[in-house]
């Protein structure tokens, strides 16, 4: 009866759900869903004033945000680690080939732990990835005004011409890194 | 403390990103590869309720629970190069960490302490915009 919190959820359910969240923020307090602005909420609360884009209020514009953004990480202990799926994810047959080219042995959990592991914290491989993927998605993130949540979900539910041009962006630069970078990183 | 409810809210978002597998690196190379229909349906279904939800809101003029009137800010389309230039180097991120920032948390919580590394990145990355930001073009 209660399988439906262990197993992983089929697109058609799981993103009408994630959609809902555009109204129920709306409707809730007047909050539009995005979730890299916690970023610089966070950058707020100690930058110096002098930097405009950390000179606000942040506590009145962003503590929601960052409340919403402490939910995540209980929701994905929650998803992650007390409800975990104990099969690895059903990938398709062709992307495990392909990244078993490419090296990677680990198909278990989330992520593999051929990358994603402190002992790779000092390779170059691992401090590109885990820290410079990072260092991007918080400056990309800002620099185009939004992230996924933003952009790909609250600006296209707007039909902003804006959000558009930024999730073509996301994806030449996903698309870039998967096809012409990692055969040279991995 | 009127916005605990965003505390509730974000669990339960936290829960669907995980039970969804979004927040998975192989599922995002999956798509990035498009090998599987999964995160385009996830992600298309998503935009379709939230599309539809949006029209209604600005058709009845729908208030919050407070009474206020919902504002949708747009965001400035004649600002290209930011959209454009931005959101290619966000997606680098993206397929280097397989994450975008809300599945950075919901891994941390998951119990993967490595992502305490994209993380401090991730708000490296958005302070360093903040100092750039007048020298970049928009």
């Amino acid at each position: 009866m209660f399988d439906w919190l262990y197993q992983p959820w089929p697109w058609y359910v799981a993103g009408p759900v994630i959609g809902l969240f555009v109204p129920l923020l709306f409707i809730a307090g007047n909050k539009q869903f995005g979730i890299s602005s916690s970023l610089r909420h966070a950058c707020a609360s100690f930058a110096p004033k002098s930097i405009p884009l950390f000179n606000y209020d942040w506590k009145r514009e962003g503590l929601w945000n960052l409340l919403f953004v402490s939910g995540v990480f209980i929701g994905g202990f929650l998803g992650g680690w007390v409800f975990a799926n104990p099969e690895p994810i059903a990938l398709s047959a062709a992307t495990v080939q392909d990244l078993a080219a490419l090296g990677i042995q680990d198909f278990e959990g989330f992520l593999p732990d051929d990358i994603f592991a402190w002992g790779n914290l000092l390779t170059w491989q691992g401090l590109l990835i885990m820290l410079g993927g990072g260092f991007l998605v918080g400056f990309g993130a800002r620099y185009a005004g939004g992230c996924t949540s933003g952009h790909a979900i609250t600006g296209l539910s707007d039909l902003q011409a804006a959000s558009l041009m930024a999730v073509i962006g996301f994806f030449v630069g996903g698309l870039i890194v998967t096809h012409l970078a990692y055969p040279f990183i991995l | 403390m009127a916005h605990a409810k965003y505390v509730v809210f974000g669990i339960l978002f936290g829960f669907v990103l995980t039970k969804a597998e979004v927040i998975s690196w192989f599922r995002i190379q999956e798509m990035f590869r498009f090998q599987a229909f999964h995160m385009y349906g996830v992600i298309g279904a998503a935009i379709v309720v939230g599309m539809i939800s949006v029209q209604i809101i600005k058709r009845f003029n729908v208030k919050d629970i407070h009474g206020d009137p919902i504002t949708i800010t747009p965001k400035d389309p004649k600002q290209v190069y930011r959209y454009l230039i931005g959101g290619t180097l966000f997606g680098f991120g993206w397929a280097l960490t397989g994450a975008c920032p809300g599945p950075l948390f919901a891994l941390l919580g998951s119990g993967l302490t490595i992502m305490l590394v994209p993380i401090a990145g991730a708000l490296a990355g958005t302070y360093v915009y903040g100092l750039l930001q007048h020298k970049l073009p928009h």
